[in-house]
């Protein structure tokens, strides 16, 4: 009997490990994209139809609802601060002198033109806590096996009420997504690429991102450096940090 | 014969005078009615075509496909070289450049921070070069309601009423919050040296005006323009004259697969201009034709009163042996030299007040001063060929057919009763 059935519980096991549920492969998804805190600076190339800027800035993440961003380049942008506090955004204009308050549907405007809003920048949200997960299948993408999972948002305050989201069966990191609005239109892609170790984690260092409502080629949001889970002073997510 | 009857005509007032001054009052009624209503016509196109449209306007051939965004990231570029090219070209007309944005008015409170906000529309126009044209244009010197207008860089204009909502008085700071031609974000302080009213609600809401080389240097646009907007001389939007242009200008500029190069639009091709010139010329036409009809009728009832009241007349002529149809003949030649005379006089009379009219207009600006559409507060007439004969289809149609109409009776008169009714 024995024989039996610790074979049989083995091949259970061995089956579920295959065919996790759409919550278990969330879970493992957030594990990789999103913590607690994050430092990182990254490069936007941003393709219009008439040209090709690069943006470089150095972020701060704490959690989900706080977010500080200064830009280093180029000049014209050199010194701009922003600072988000859950739904409320602050710019801080070196030119002006002027902290400059943002908030509701600004929100979701593009950032210096590319084709990120200013929550797909400096937000970090975990999918498991605004979303419910489907698995619709599998496919390939550049030769890698996909869950394909359709996300769907259990809270009101999320930008895309939907997602289809590619995950790398192997390691559980979005390779390509759709991002909808909650009328079925499609809003943006995301392509994400140079998936890498980082700090005993995977992590996409180069992701494409493409507002499909927007004339141009995308943008490239390339991660320069990145630090999960270090220690931010408290006083860099204060309006007084922007003027300094 | 007509000798004959044009001296019967001057010698005999009582048979002539009521018909001629009859033909007269209408034919110059309706002259000035045709001429004011042209006018009304005139003054609203030429309002939007001061304020956006312009006779023709130049844009790239992917800023027209979504201009109603104002998309300065698809504007035209190397605009100094296009223009010293359009002055050559086409020196009949006044080429202006301008950039319309959209961006949101920040108000700070004494720390700098935001006190209030709201979206607005920029007009980026020429106020500092000296040329006056664009003030003119824009009526921005009658417009003032508090403060004056810019005199330097970095000063702006606001609507009296987006004033009041973001509670900023002349001399206060502002800060504009807009988006470059790259896409970047473009942030500046202008001071508020006064506040506007248009005098049309979508402009009253929420827009502001700025220099253009200050909107240049905010929006990054060195050397581009959104728009450029051509006026023809007399400032009157000429459908044939602007189509000339257009048809040089294509010659000039032929197209091509170019996404950025220029192209033209005449008023009526932009937004729903040529719908609206199309309603109001037919609205207009409709007014006319039965104004006309009414004068028609009144003048038709002249002629038939002219016929009855010369009852006893036609009855002993006749009765001398006239033939019925020669009578009915003189009639018409009658009628025809009094439609004549009428419409000449009626119409020297309604051209020469119509004249008053276009030079000096009539200001209904007190009527409407709550007007949420984009009309003007001063009415002018104008006078088009059309003018010099539309007073013919009352004055002249209209009586000879009355008096044919009336002159038919004749026929029914029997000669043998003839002399028991003159006897009566």
């Amino acid at each position: 009997m024995k024989s039996i059935i610790i074979p049989a519980l083995l091949l259970c096991v061995s089956l579920n490990a295959q065919n996790p549920s759409a919550k278990e492969i969330i879970e493992k998804v957030d594990k990789n994209m999103s913590a607690d805190s994050r430092v990182f600076t990254s490069k936007m190339i941003i393709h219009n139809p008439r040209n090709t800027r690069t943006v470089e800035s150095k972020s701060w993440n704490m959690g989900e609802k706080r977010a500080y961003t200064e830009y280093l380049s180029p000049p014209r942008e050199q010194g701009t601060k922003m600072l988000k506090l859950e739904d409320q955004l602050w710019i801080f204009s070196p030119e002006t002198d002027r902290i400059i308050q943002i908030s509701g549907h600004m929100l979701r405007q593009s950032v210096m033109g590319s084709d990120l809003s200013y929550e797909d920048m400096m937000e970090d949200p975990h999918l498991l806590n605004h979303y419910t997960g489907q698995i619709d299948g599998k496919e390939k993408i550049s030769d890698r096996d996909c869950w394909v999972i359709t996300l769907t948002a259990n809270t009101p305050d999320v930008a895309y009420q939907t997602q289809k989201v590619w995950v790398d069966k192997d390691r559980f990191i979005p390779l390509k997504k759709e991002l909808y609005a909650k009328s079925g239109v499609l809003l943006k892609r995301m392509v994400l690429s140079d998936i890498k170790q980082i700090q005993g984690r995977w992590f996409p260092e180069k992701i494409l991102f493409k507002d499909v409502l927007k004339e141009g080629d995308g943008t490239e949001f390339q991660i320069e450096e990145i630090n999960f889970n270090v220690p931010i002073p408290e006083y860099i997510f204060s309006k007084a940090s922007l003027k300094k | 014969m007509i000798r004959f009857l044009l001296k019967g005509i001057l010698r005999d007032k009582q048979r002539s005078l009521l018909p001629v001054i009859v033909v007269t009052i209408g034919v110059f009624l309706t002259v000035v009615l045709y001429c004011w209503l042209t006018g009304i016509l005139n003054d609203t196109v030429e309002l939007s075509a001061r304020f956006s449209a312009g006779h023709v306007k130049i844009t790239t051939a992917e800023y027209e496909k979504n201009i109603n965004q104002m998309p300065n990231d698809l504007a035209l570029t190397g605009v100094d070289t296009l223009l010293k090219k359009l002055k050559n070209e086409f020196p009949e007309i006044k080429w202006e450049q301008r950039i319309h944005f959209g961006g949101l008015i920040d108000v700070p409170d004494s720390s700098g921070e935001t006190r209030s906000q709201g979206p607005a529309i920029g007009f980026g126009i020429d106020l500092l070069s000296g040329d006056k044209s664009e003030t003119d244009r824009f009526n921005l010197s009658k417009s003032i309601h508090r403060g004056r207008l810019p005199a330097r860089p970095g000063e702006i204009l606001m609507s009296e009423e987006f004033s009041q909502k973001l509670k900023v008085n002349p001399g206060d700071t502002v800060t504009l919050i807009g988006s470059t031609m790259y896409g970047s974000m473009a942030i500046f302080n202008y001071t508020l040296s006064g506040t506007v009213i248009f005098g049309t609600g979508p402009m009253d809401h929420g827009s502001v005006v700025i220099d253009l080389e200050d909107v240049r240097n905010a929006l990054d646009m060195s050397n581009a323009a959104g728009e450029i907007v051509g006026y023809l001389p007399d400032n009157y939007y000429d459908e044939e004259k602007v189509n000339q242009i257009v048809l040089r200008f294509n010659k000039l500029f032929p197209k091509s697969e170019d996404k950025y190069a220029p192209v033209i639009m005449t008023l009526r091709q932009q937004n729903e201009f040529g719908k609206m010139i199309d309603q109001i010329k037919h609205i207009g036409g409709v007014m006319v034709i039965i104004f006309v009809f009414s004068m028609s009728l009144v003048l038709w009832n002249a002629g038939l009163l002219g016929g009855l009241r010369r009852y006893i007349e036609f009855g002993t002529r006749l009765a001398i042996g006239e033939d019925y149809s020669h009578i009915y003949k003189t009639m018409i030649y009658e009628s025809v030299l009094i439609g004549i005379i009428g419409t000449i006089s009626g119409s020297a009379i309604g051209l020469s007040i119509a004249l008053y009219m276009q030079q000096h207009g009539i200001d209904l600006g007190s009527i409407m001063k709550d007007a949420t559409i984009m009309m003007p507060a001063v009415f002018h007439a104008r006078i088009t060929s059309a003018a010099f004969f539309i007073g013919f289809i009352p004055g002249l149609i209209s009586t000879v057919v009355g008096t044919a109409l009336s002159g038919i009776g004749i026929y029914k008169r029997k000669t043998a009763q003839l002399f028991k009714e003159l006897e009566a």
